[in-house]
């Protein structure tokens, strides 16, 4: 193999979406090992300032675009223009974070380029010049090495599967302007507006995720107001639950997430759902309340570093996963593990 | 107007995968369709309700894949049809992709093709932007709400800042989230009529391709390593108690 590797920064509005630069790990891992250069690029409005940020992370050159028509993402625009400089610059494999963006102008890229797409990738190596990319599947019960037999190669890497490298402050440059490949009468879609998101869940940049099941509804001791019916009655039980979980996750700073069964009861927006059907995520500390952690729950947060499990039923599978565990109550060992972290923490 | 789904037939999400000497088994856990594609299977029949569209449900598989189709027939798919052929052993996502974009245009006259947003087996979700690359037509993914409005489909789509509203125009491809609604289940109907379909075979002949080369290989499937945890469970008299421990232990590991 021999040439180089674009990195994709993935970024809104001059905002880079921190696992972008994680993404530079993985390149510089791979260019130590197979020579050539590194180039970034990052396309939308404000673009300009996050292409040159890619400096500090030890870049030959950052590209960027921020033509009116890429100003709201939509793949067509963004998948020709990345195709485009990664042909120009002779670039034989390209890097993605696995983001929505990342993952859909990866996929279209493969298309374009004639090249291969692996997605969510978790682990690179280089054996004989060759990469070989690990990536989870079947939600992660097993591994499967990859191998791309053409260039270019097309990987996106997990959130957090790779560290961001240190930043070097004093490296900068000045980012090059490439020019959109379609004008706006080739590209047959237009963002017509925006919808609010449903409040602020990043959970799968968090570093610390605390998220409640079915048992955050299991609390006979609360009594709720009396006009409600006993769905209603349920659902008001378990925000209570959830908020002594919210204020734990508040406390450190970390994102609040949920088992399928406590979606569907309506405790809580889809958003915030951990497992297969949900988001996978894999925090340094994850805290499970009233989870039985079945197997497609598990999808979701097995790889987390620290998992922790309270729980009222000592058989609950969770307790496999977890390093520390707690057969109890979720109401009443949460308000004193709060009080307790936040006197450590000095909060 | 035509729709078309997309489909792939999977083990089921609770079946015990092992790798065995670098390959995937299952035991004899049942293959079904694949969940996130019943989301995108009820997509099209909420469009075909509004519509009063054809809905042709398509899967790349062999024969046991019918049985997935049968499911999607039984939820009120119009027809189905497999596209088998010994050649496509091995085919990576873009060599699908390439197969679906050939049956697409062979159904002829289609307006809007549905995918879910990722097989449960191997994890991929880039099937569907890249049959719409084959295609040359718009992507449209994770859509949360999908209208007819004129000759404009308006898809509602999730990304990292929030939600998107898109119009574009057809044909389309749109890949389905579960914000959707929960899929229909098959009625009795459906089910009798599903038993009874007669589901048609496509082989690449029929397509008029040749097989794609896949570009990317699995040399090996391995089993991750077995998670060393050794679970300590904290105990003590009180709650306030086992609060202090299991602070104390977590601020040793330091996460925090
Ligand atoms: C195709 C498919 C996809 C799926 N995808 C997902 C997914 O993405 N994410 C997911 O989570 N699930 C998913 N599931 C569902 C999964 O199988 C389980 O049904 C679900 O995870 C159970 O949620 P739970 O642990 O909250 O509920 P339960 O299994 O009911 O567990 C509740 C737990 O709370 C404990 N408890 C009760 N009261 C208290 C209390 N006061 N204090 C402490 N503990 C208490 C109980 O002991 C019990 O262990 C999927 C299923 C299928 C078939
Ligand atoms: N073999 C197949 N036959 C038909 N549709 C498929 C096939 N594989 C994938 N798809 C569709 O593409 C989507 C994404 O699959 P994947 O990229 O494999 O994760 C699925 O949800 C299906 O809608």
């Amino acid at each position: 193999m021999s040439g180089n590797f674009l990195v994709y920064i993935d970024q809104s509005k001059g905002q880079a979406l921190p696992t972008s630069w994680e993404v530079l790990s993985a390149a510089h891992y791979l260019a130590e090992k197979l020579g050539g250069s590194i180039y970034a690029l990052a396309l939308g409005e404000a673009s300009k300032a996050v292409a040159e940020m890619a400096y500090q992370y030890g870049v030959e050159q950052a590209f960027y675009c921020d033509d009116p028509s890429l100003a709201d993402y939509r793949p067509e625009p963004y998948t020709a223009l990345t195709s485009k400089v990664a042909q120009e610059k002779g670039v034989s494999v390209l890097l993605f974070p696995t983001t929505t963006r990342g993952r859909e102008v990866a996929a279209m890229c493969a298309v374009d380029l004639q090249g291969g797409v692996m997605p969510d990738v978790t682990a690179l190596e280089v054996v004989d010049g060759k990469i070989i990319a690990t990536r989870p599947v079947y939600a992660g019960k097993l591994l499967a090495k990859a191998v791309c037999s053409v260039e270019p190669v097309i990987i996106t890497t997990r959130v957090r599967a790779f560290k961001k490298p240190q930043g070097d402050a004093s490296r900068s440059g000045v980012a090059q302007r490439v020019d959109a490949v379609l004008a706006e009468g080739d590209i047959r879609t237009r963002v017509t507006g925006y919808a609010q998101a449903e409040g602020g869940v990043s959970l799968t940049d968090a570093n610390v995720i605390v998220s409640g099941g079915r048992g955050v509804a299991n609390n006979p001791n609360l009594t709720p107001p009396a006009d409600m019916d006993e769905k209603q009655a349920e659902i008001w039980r378990a925000q209570q639950g959830f908020k002594l979980i919210g204020e734990l996750a508040a406390m450190l700073g970390g994102a609040v997430g949920a088992s399928r069964a406590a979606v569907d009861a309506g405790y809580i927006p889809y958003a915030h759902q951990v497992g297969q059907t949900g988001k996978v995520v894999s925090p340094d500390l994850y805290i499970a309340c009233g989870i039985s952690g079945a197997i497609q729950h598990q999808a979701g947060m097995r790889s987390s570093k620290i998992i922790v499990a309270i729980n009222k039923d000592p058989d609950a599978p969770i307790f496999k996963l977890a390093r520390y565990g707690v057969v109890g109550d979720l109401y009443t060992i949460l308000p004193p593990l709060t009080e307790a972290l936040r006197k450590r923490l000095g909060k | 107007m035509n729709i078309v789904v997309c489909v792939k037939q999977v083990p089921d999400s609770a079946a015990k995968v092992v790798a065995e000497g670098g390959k995937v088994t299952w035991g004899d856990a049942p293959l079904v369709l694949n969940p996130w594609d019943e989301f995108a299977v009820e997509a099209a029949l909420m469009l075909q309700e509004a519509t009063d569209a054809e809905v042709t449900v398509i899967s790349v598989g062999g024969e046991s894949a019918k049985e997935a189709l049968k499911t999607a027939l039984a939820m009120g798919c119009g027809q189905a049809i497999l596209i088998s052929d010994p050649a496509l052993e091995g085919a990576d996502s873009r060599a699908v992709a390439q197969v679906l974009a050939a049956a697409i245009q062979k159904i002829g006259n289609v307006d809007v093709a549905f995918f879910g947003k990722q097989a449960i087996d191997g994890d991929m979700g880039v099937t569907g932007a890249q049959t719409g690359r084959f295609l040359g037509w718009p992507v449209l993914s994770l859509a949360s709400t999908i209208k007819l409005e004129g000759d404009k489909l308006v898809i509602e789509r999730s990304i990292e800042e929030g939600r998107q509203i898109v119009e574009s125009s057809l044909p389309a491809v749109v890949s389905v989230s579960k914000d959707i609604g929960e899929p229909r289940y098959p009625s009795f109907m459906g089910i009798r009529k599903a038993s009874r379909a007669n589901i048609p075979v496509w082989t690449l002949a029929d397509l008029g391709i040749n097989a794609p080369t896949p570009l990317v290989r699995w040399p090996d499937v391995v089993n991750p390593p077995a998670r060393e945890v050794k679970t300590e469970i904290i105990t003590g008299d009180s709650p306030q108690q086992i609060a202090e421990q299991l602070a104390d232990k977590i601020m040793e590991e330091k996460v925090l």
